[in-house]
């Protein structure tokens, strides 16, 4: 038989030709971009990395100030986004299976409320909603002179929520690690109970044995350290107030925005989920006695997870993306760092490529996480 | 509106990197020279800024106006003799360079501030200044701030995109004092933030103070500090690269100074045709030879003198005693009366 008689032949050559194309418009586009900069004399390359930033960043995980590096700075932008994204992320899940729930409840007002709620958000767009939240703010609180106190030492004003802080003492440290301790005793109690379950047919309540030790155990621990106390207040200082930790409006609102946002839609996706459980099913499980929680967990949700998992994903992944809409409300989110930063080196090109690169590596790890959940979750077949 | 603005926004930079990388027009513009471009297309398109009172904002009937805008015209006289041959290209803070490099527009109009970085690492050339400015602070009566000193811990509001991020940063480090930047893409929230109570203090050019001031509801609750932290010459910019398209840029702005020191205005430039001064010959092209040096018709001073007028008029009438701003010439008067402006001799 001749090669291009076989069809695979054909098929290898064609996309070997394709792949070529690809990879010979990819260089023409690298090499022409090179040449034009040349040309006009535009600085190429990512050296600005290690020249001094010069600007400053109202709020960062990690110390920071304009003496430190463009590096520095655009590392500064890229935990902020982390930050809204995985808080964001999880508030949004949450909320949004609550409301899924509400949506089916039999209890008529609360499934009209969860309703109205799902048709209004979702038909807004994310922007507008998010310079509401922003004015919201500004306008409703007080200027931080006459800050609202709700609580002594926790102040509400347009400049952000400010509560008082912990002074850090070791003792705190041994807490934690009891607390942790306690939670790998229980993962091992409920291996146990399991396998007894499985034996004999008996149920121990694991739960309950392990919520007393991990309350108890840690508090223990502080009254044997001396239980120590010390709060740093925020206290009004000329403008602002300082000492205490505070929580800008420019993250409460994006907060805000992109959670509500975000939750809509999950809301929909958990509603279709539990409904593409056949009835049959439920009415099954009750048939064989189980109580509702444990119809709930034991043989809806696993079935319905199947369903709502890959759409899920999508809504997580555009929660992260929608987070860059922050430079619009002052949040210095990587965008809005990048965007300073290509201001001021003007490596538009280098800096456009790098936002593409960090909200692709973003995308790419949730969704890898994502795929091995859903493969946890998915059907076994034996 | 600024949901579609900021959605364009990005939009336009993707577009804008996408021309930078396959840029057939780069290689075009550069290639046949920017004059050439322009008179072929039988239009100027000068990028300018969104809406800074004074410098350029569309009035109640849409037309462009500011002192901004009147370079744009008084380079479309000199080319064309029609002020009307513009195409105004409204830019962001963050996109102007951009547009410039990639050759969506062939002047940048856009109170831009001359630095070292910008004139040599962006690609860019920088024309004679039009407006000297410094960037100073605004804050509210009632805080009863009289010094820069005094807003030592205060949160203030900044638009991104300007050099105003990285002076203000600078200052506050060199003088030992604290601040919270709460920086916004858009100038309006900017605005918004600091009337609001977000900030203590908005900082931007002193000129771009004044703009804002002009429109708060009562301007007398505001305060514009008279310290200034930094020198901001703003000038009209052109890509690297072309030399004559520069050129006339130059000379476009040293007309309307050399009109001015020469006391030529729109209303009386007419009865000068009878002069006998051998310079103002020249330069109103009676003496022919500038025009074919630069490339430009004969009568190309004449027709901006006539069409726009001389730098006293377009200052007056965009930020000076005419204008809402009320701005003194101070810095921005003519060599001969103490300021900086001084044009090389038109021979």
């Amino acid at each position: 038989m001749k090669f291009w008689d076989d069809q695979k032949n054909r098929e290898k050559v064609y996309q070997l030709l394709a792949l070529l194309a690809v990879i010979g418009l990819g260089l023409f586009f690298y090499s022409n971009t090179k040449a034009n900069l040349e040309k006009q004399n535009i600085a190429t390359g990512f050296s600005f990395f290690d020249q001094v930033a010069g600007f400053e960043i109202s709020e960062s995980l990690i110390e920071y100030n304009s003496e430190d590096s463009y590096l520095q700075a655009l590392v500064v932008g890229v935990l902020n986004t982390l930050k809204i994204a995985i808080i964001g992320n999880v508030l949004a899940v949450f909320l949004g299976i609550f409301i899924g729930v509400c949506r089916l409840s039999k209890n008529w007002p609360l499934a009209k409320l969860a309703q109205g709620y799902v048709e209004i958000i979702r038909n807004i767009p994310l922007l507008l909603q998010l310079f509401f939240w922003y004015a919201m703010f500004t306008e409703i609180f007080p200027g931080v002179r006459q800050a609202l106190t709700p609580m002594p030492g926790v102040f509400l004003s347009n400049r952000g929520i400010m509560f008082p802080s912990l002074e850090y003492s070791p003792v705190y440290l041994y807490m934690g690690v009891a607390f942790f301790l306690t939670m790998i005793f229980g993962y091992f109690l409920r291996r146990y109970a399991k396998k007894i379950q499985d034996q004999t047919g008996k149920q121990i309540p694991y739960v309950l044995y392990i919520l007393g030790p991990l309350v108890i155990l840690p508090l223990l621990i502080w009254f044997i350290g001396g239980s120590p106390l010390t709060l740093h207040l925020p206290k009004l200082q000329g403008f602002n107030f300082t000492g205490g930790i505070s929580v800008s409006p420019e993250f409460l609102s994006l907060l805000m925005g992109l959670v509500l946002y975000t939750s809509a839609f999950i809301a929909e996706i958990v509603r279709s989920g539990i409904q593409s459980v056949q009835k049959g099913q439920e009415e099954a499980a009750e048939a064989l006695g189980l109580k509702s929680y444990l119809v709930l967990t034991l043989v809806i949700l696993p079935q319905a997870l199947r369903v709502i998992i890959p759409p899920l994903t999508s809504q997580l992944l555009n929660l992260t993306k929608n987070s860059s809409l922050a430079v619009a409300i002052a949040y210095p989110d990587f965008v809005n760092i990048a965007n300073t930063t290509m201001n001021q080196t003007g490596q538009a090109i280098e800096l456009i490529s790098l936002i593409i690169l960090v909200y692709l590596t973003f995308s790419l790890l949730t969704s890898l996480f994502m795929n091995w959940f859903n493969k946890k979750m998915a059907l076994v077949e034996r | 509106m600024e949901n579609q603005a900021t959605f364009g926004d990005i939009l336009v930079k993707i577009l804008i990197v996408m021309v930078l990388l396959t840029s057939s027009t780069v290689f075009s513009v550069v290639k046949t020279s920017t004059l050439e471009n322009i008179k072929l297309h039988k239009v100027l398109k000068c990028g300018v800024s969104a809406g800074l009172a004074g410098f350029s904002a569309p009035n109640s009937k849409g037309k462009w106006q500011g002192l901004d805008v009147d370079i744009c015209r008084a380079i479309a006289a000199a080319v064309f003799g029609d002020v009307n041959k513009v195409q105004y290209i409204a830019l962001s803070a963050q996109q102007r360079f951009v547009a410039l490099q990639s050759g969506e527009i062939d002047v940048l109009s856009r109170n831009s501030t001359f630095t070292l970085t910008r004139d040599t690492s962006l690609g860019l050339n920088f024309a004679p200044v039009v407006y000297y400015d410094g960037q100073g602070f605004m804050v509210k009566r009632k805080d009863r701030v009289s010094k820069i000193s005094d807003l030592n811990g205060a949160s203030i509001c900044i638009q991104q995109g300007t050099t105003t991020e990285l002076n203000l940063a600078d200052y506050f480090r060199a003088n030992n004092l604290k601040f919270k930047p709460v920086v916004f893409e858009n100038n309006d929230e900017v605005t918004q933030a600091f009337v609001k109570g977000r900030c203590d203090a908005l900082t931007t050019d002193i000129s771009g103070l004044a703009a804002e001031k002009s429109k708060f509801k009562n301007p007398d609750n505001y305060v514009i500090l008279t310290e200034i932290i930094s020198k901001e010459p703003l000038a009209p910019v052109v890509r690297h690269g072309d030399d004559s398209w520069f050129d006339v840029v130059k000379y476009v702005i040293y007309a309307l100074i050399t009109a001015e020191e020469f006391g030529i205005t729109s209303q009386n430039i007419d009865s000068f045709f009878k002069t006998k001064n051998p310079k103002i010959k020249r330069f109103l092209g009676i003496t022919k030879g500038n025009g074919k040096a630069l490339g430009l018709d004969e009568k190309w001073a004449y027709n901006i003198v006539k069409m726009v007028g001389n730098y006293h008029e377009i200052f007056e009438r965009n930020v000076g005693k005419q204008s809402s701003l009320k701005l003194e010439r101070g810095v921005n008067a003519l060599w001969k009366n103490g300021g900086l402006h001084y044009s090389p001799p038109f021979k």
